[in-house]
Parts: structure tokens; C-alpha cells; sequence
């Protein structure tokens, strides 16, 4: 089966600064891909490109098969988006929004289910600028996908949601990618992307640094544990550096941290009984996408989402 | 497909509507205002002198097209320029460029809005002044007609370039005030055009309201408006929408 979205070697750069610098992505259908990257590393630009919102300097782009400069009315059809910054009049309601958004496509959605689907019924009369932040998210989640979209690409999704708010956009999302709609997720949120992406593209500076699942990501970076413990005696922290199975050894104040494979626990506790050295306050922990993208990119992820 | 972009475009137009009407500058400055000043100006003694060089129009008589200009002033210098700069601004057209119907059609819807608030501001004006204090319709109703059609395509051609050239919303408001009194004077809201200094009297035919008021009063005398009135106005309409639509930016 073809790829539903193909970008090959993108370049776009803005007048002072490149900001994408060579990407690459391949998105299959029906899958949650999410594009993960800090602030600034070109993740918006990439799927403005892709929207034909943008003119890429360089590359090709395909869209269900569309060039999304030259095949711009067809693509409109059946892509939806949700863009970081675009909004509605201030004065229009949200039921007279997602009718008449409804009204632009071939063959819409139920924007009356969407409205229950995103919990804005009872705001169906209210006024676009008088919705908080998280109800404007919700609406525009809606009307992307008010159209009835084949493929649905989403920038920064659930920026400005409460947890649980955040929680049923989730399981929406789900819901209507097993009705068959691929799914974009531009994100700088590590839960959302562990939790809903079958694949994602590690974006940094411009540049693809890794495809691959959230677990794939997690073991590449090499840090498959995390293990920390008070030392009940002074200990050199050669002792454990030496084990193969162990990547890392960190101090926190009294705290030794020990980064490394699935195995490190056992290696570690080995050594320790060994030296008649008690392992206090014991915790072990799996590695997030968040180490792993420290790890892979040496740099941290805004942590704004949270 | 033509139904679905007809209804795309019915449900656009009515959408415009309604966000106008909501907005309230053109509900009220542009038909409240000039109505109650109609009714006031109606109830002075002396307005119902008949003008110097007025052709047996009366002053009271006059003001009735001035104010069906000054809606229109309104409309373009006040309502379109904000709206539009502010869709601009706020990313309205940007999020309409991800949809098939695209931004032009945003852009059309609103000045169908418009077109259709003036059109009820006239005929409430008229009647108004008709019904309620004598005032004769326009004797050539069909110049009168073509007239107001070419002064409104001019003023709407005029806030499409305001649109066009602010970079924003507070500055396409700032450039429509500016713009609005000088517009406004031309049509004689503050006195007749026949008594203005000489050098303004040579002026005003080649202003958009001077020239859309010089048509207005030939039709309501019985003539059909001259051939400069409505080139003049004609050449307003196509310049300035001609330079917007060159200038006009989506975000």
C-alpha cells in the first residue's frame, strides 16, 4: 500500500534562520504518527509544508497521492487540520462554526456528534471569544475534523487542556483513528506521544534524528532502567561503572543514580550484596521517551505541556 | 458540487451577516445613528428651506441622501476595514485556507454582508424620510438606483484597500477614522456641497461622496446622473479595488 504522506529531503528556511533542514518522513494508513521535538526545531513548519500552507524551498511532498501546492482544492477535502494559531471570529457560536465549516465539505462529519464527542454541547450557543482556552482547543479539534478527513494532522493537540480533558481527547483521537483515519500528532507533550503514537519522528534542529515506536526509541537511547539508592556506606563509583550492563552512574546529593540495560538491576544488587553495601530506598525505573530524547538529542524538551 | 458550493457560499454570506450585525458598529453607526439623526434634523424649522442653488430641494431634503452616504462611509471605513484586517490578524483566513472553500469566498461573504446592510439602510432611509416627513422619493429612481450601486461598489472598493494596506486591525481602524471625515464632508453632512469655498466646490465632484452626492441630487431633480459622476465613482471602485486585490495578503 502506498504511503499516505511521503516527505522527502524537505528543506525550508525563513529569512534569518534554516528551519528545516533535510526531513524525511514516510506515514502509513491508519496509524498515529507523531512528530515530537522541542520548541523551534521545525516540527510546525514540516506539517505546514505538508498542509500547502508553506512553499518548501526544496523537497517532495505527496499527500495521499496529492502535491499539496498544485493540488490544493483536492487535498483541502480530505485533510483535515488543526492549526497551532488559527481561529474563528470572535462573535460566532460554536454550533454556527462547526455548521458552517461543515457546510465547505463534500461529505461532512456529524458535527452534532462531534460537538457531544468534545463535551461542547452545552456550549453549542456560546461564543467563540467567550470559550476558555481548553473549550477553543476542543472546537478546533472539531472542526478539523468536522470534513470527514481521510488523514488529520493536529498541532500541539492537547497545549492548554486540563488532565482530563487531555484524557477523553486522547481516547477521542483513538476512537477516530479506528474508524480509519491516519493521524498526525505534532507534539512536545512525552505522555501524549507515548501513549498514542504507533510511531514517531524525533525532530531536532531541523532533522530527523530517529523514526522509530516510543518502546523502539526508549531501547535505542540505551537506557532501558534507572536505578536509585541511598548507599548505606561510602562507594566508589567504579564498582558499578565496571558492570557491562550498566550505561551511566550519577550522583544526586546521597543519591547514586545508575542508568543501563534491562538487566542492570541484577547486576547492580549482585555487586552490592558482594560489598555488604544495603541498597536504601531502593526505586527502579523504566526509561521515558523523555530520557531517550535527552539522550538521543542532548538537549531537553520544553516542558510548557505540563 | 455546484449545491454544496452554493450552500457553502449561502451558509458563508449568512454567517458574514450575522457577525456583522453582532459587531455592532454597522447596525448602529451605520443605521441607528444617521436614522435618529434623520428624525432629528426632520423636526427643524429651519432645514426646510429650500437651498441656494438646490434646484427646489429643500436642506432637509438634501440630507436624506447624505445620510444614505454616510451608511455607507460607515460601512466601509469603520465595518469591512476591522473586520477583514482583524480575520487577518487573528488567523481566520489562514485556518479557511486548510478548508475547500477557501478565503476568497470569507472575503466575498463579507462584502455581500455589507452590500445587503446598506441596501436595508437605503430603503429604511427612504421610506423613513418618505413616509414620515414628505420627503419625495428620487424623481429618476433608475439613475438614482445605478447611482447608489457605483457609490457603494466605490466605498466597498475603498475599505477593501484599507483592508489591503493595515497591517493590522487597530491600524486599519486608526486609517478608517482618518479617512472617514474628509470622506463624509464631501458629501455635505456638515452643509451643502453649492456652499463650500470655491476651491472645495472644484474638489468635491472628484471625491467619491462628492461624487456619489452630485448623482444622488440629479436623480432625486429628475435627471440621470452625469456621465462624470459615474465614471468618477466607477474609476474609485476599479483603482482601489484593483490595488487591494493586488496588495491584499491572507496572513
Amino acid at each position: 500500500m502506498p504511503p499516505v504522506i511521503e516527505v522527502r529531503n524537505l528543506h525550508k528556511r525563513y529569512a534569518d534562520k534554516v528551519a528545516v533542514d533535510d526531513v524525511s518522513l514516510t506515514i502509513q494508513e491508519g496509524e498515529i504518527f507523531g512528530i515530537l521535538g522541542p520548541n523551534g526545531a521545525g516540527k510546525t513548519t514540516t506539517v505546514e509544508c505538508v498542509e500547502g500552507l508553506r512553499r518548501p524551498d526544496r523537497g517532495e511532498i505527496r499527500v495521499l497521492g496529492l502535491d499539496p501546492l498544485r493540488d490544493q482544492a483536492e487535498l483541502t477535502r480530505r485533510l483535515g487540520v488543526q492549526l497551532q494559531a488559527g481561529h474563528l471570529p470572535e462573535r460566532i457560536q460554536v454550533a454556527e462554526a462547526l455548521e458552517l465549516y461543515s457546510s465547505f465539505y463534500p461529505r461532512p462529519a456529524d458535527w452534532r456528534a462531534l460537538l457531544d464527542d468534545l463535551g461542547l454541547a452545552d456550549k453549542a450557543k456560546t461564543r467563540y471569544g467567550k470559550l476558555s482556552g481548553g473549550q477553543k482547543q476542543r472546537l478546533s479539534i472539531a472542526l478539523a475534523l468536522v470534513g470527514g478527513p481521510r488523514v488529520a494532522i493536529l498541532d500541539e493537540l492537547t497545549t492548554g487542556l486540563d488532565p482530563q480533558a487531555r484524557r477523553d481527547t486522547w481516547d477521542l483521537i483513538e476512537g477516530v483513528r479506528a474508524r480509519g483515519v491516519t493521524i498526525v500528532l505534532v507534539t512536545h507533550f512525552m505522555e501524549e506521544a507515548e501513549r498514542l503514537c504507533d510511531r514517531l519522528a524525533l525532530i531536532d534542529a531541523g532533522r530527523v534524528v530517529m523514526v522509530d515506536t516510543p518502546a523502539g526509541l526508549t531501547e535505542r537511547a540505551r537506557i532501558g532502567q534507572r536505578i536509585r539508592f541511598r548507599p548505606s556506606r561510602p562507594m566508589d563509583d567504579s564498582l558499578l561503572t565496571s558492570l557491562p550492563d550498566v550505561s551511566g552512574v550519577t550522583r544526586q546529593g546521597d543519591m547514586v543514580i545508575v542508568s543501563g540495560s534491562d538487566n542492570a538491576l541484577n547486576a547492580v544488587t549482585t555487586v552490592l550484596a558482594r560489598n555488604q553495601i544495603v541498597a536504601e530506598r531502593l526505586r527502579v525505573e523504566q526509561a521515558s521517551l523523555e530520557d531517550a530524547f535527552v539522550q538521543l538529542t542532548g538537549k531537553r524538551l520544553e516542558s510548557g505541556a505540563r | 458540487m455546484s449545491t454544496l458550493q452554493g450552500s457553502a457560499t449561502w451558509r458563508l454570506v449568512k454567517a458574514e451577516s450575522t457577525l456583522c450585525v453582532r459587531d455592532k458598529v454597522a447596525p448602529l453607526w451605520g443605521i441607528g445613528f444617521p436614522l435618529i439623526l434623520l428624525i432629528i434634523l426632520a423636526s427643524v424649522p429651519d432645514l426646510r428651506q429650500l437651498v441656494e442653488g438646490g434646484g427646489g430641494l429643500t436642506y432637509f431634503d438634501l440630507y436624506v441622501p447624505v445620510l444614505i452616504l454616510f451608511n455607507l462611509a460607515i460601512l466601509a471605513t469603520a465595518s469591512l476595514p476591522a473586520t477583514l484586517a482583524g480575520y487577518r490578524e487573528n488567523g481566520v483566513l489562514r485556518r479557511m485556507r486548510t478548508t475547500p472553500v477557501g478565503p476568497a469566498r470569507v472575503l466575498a461573504g463579507q462584502l455581500v454582508a455589507n452590500l445587503a446592510i446598506a441596501v436595508i439602510a437605503m430603503v429604511l432611509f427612504l421610506a423613513t424620510a418618505w413616509l414620515g416627513f414628505g420627503v419625495d422619493l428620487p424623481q429618476h429612481p433608475l439613475g438614482f438606483a445605478l447611482a447608489w450601486l457605483l457609490a457603494a461598489a466605490a466605498l466597498l472598493a475603498i475599505g477593501l484597500l484599507i483592508s489591503a494596506l493595515a497591517p493590522g486591525r487597530a491600524a486599519a481602524t486608526a486609517i478608517g477614522t482618518v479617512l472617514f471625515f474628509p470622506l463624509i464632508f464631501f458629501a455635505g453632512l456638515w452643509g451643502p456641497i453649492s456652499q463650500m469655498p470655491p476651491l472645495l466646490r472644484e474638489i468635491a465632484p472628484f471625491t467619491p461622496l462628492g461624487a456619489g452626492m452630485g448623482a444622488f441630487q440629479n436623480a432625486y431633480l429628475g435627471d440621470f446622473p452625469s456621465v462624470v459622476q459615474l465614471l468618477t465613482l466607477a474609476a474609485y471602485a476599479a483603482v482601489c479595488g484593483f490595488v487591494a486585490v493586488r496588495w491584499f495578503r491572507w496572513e
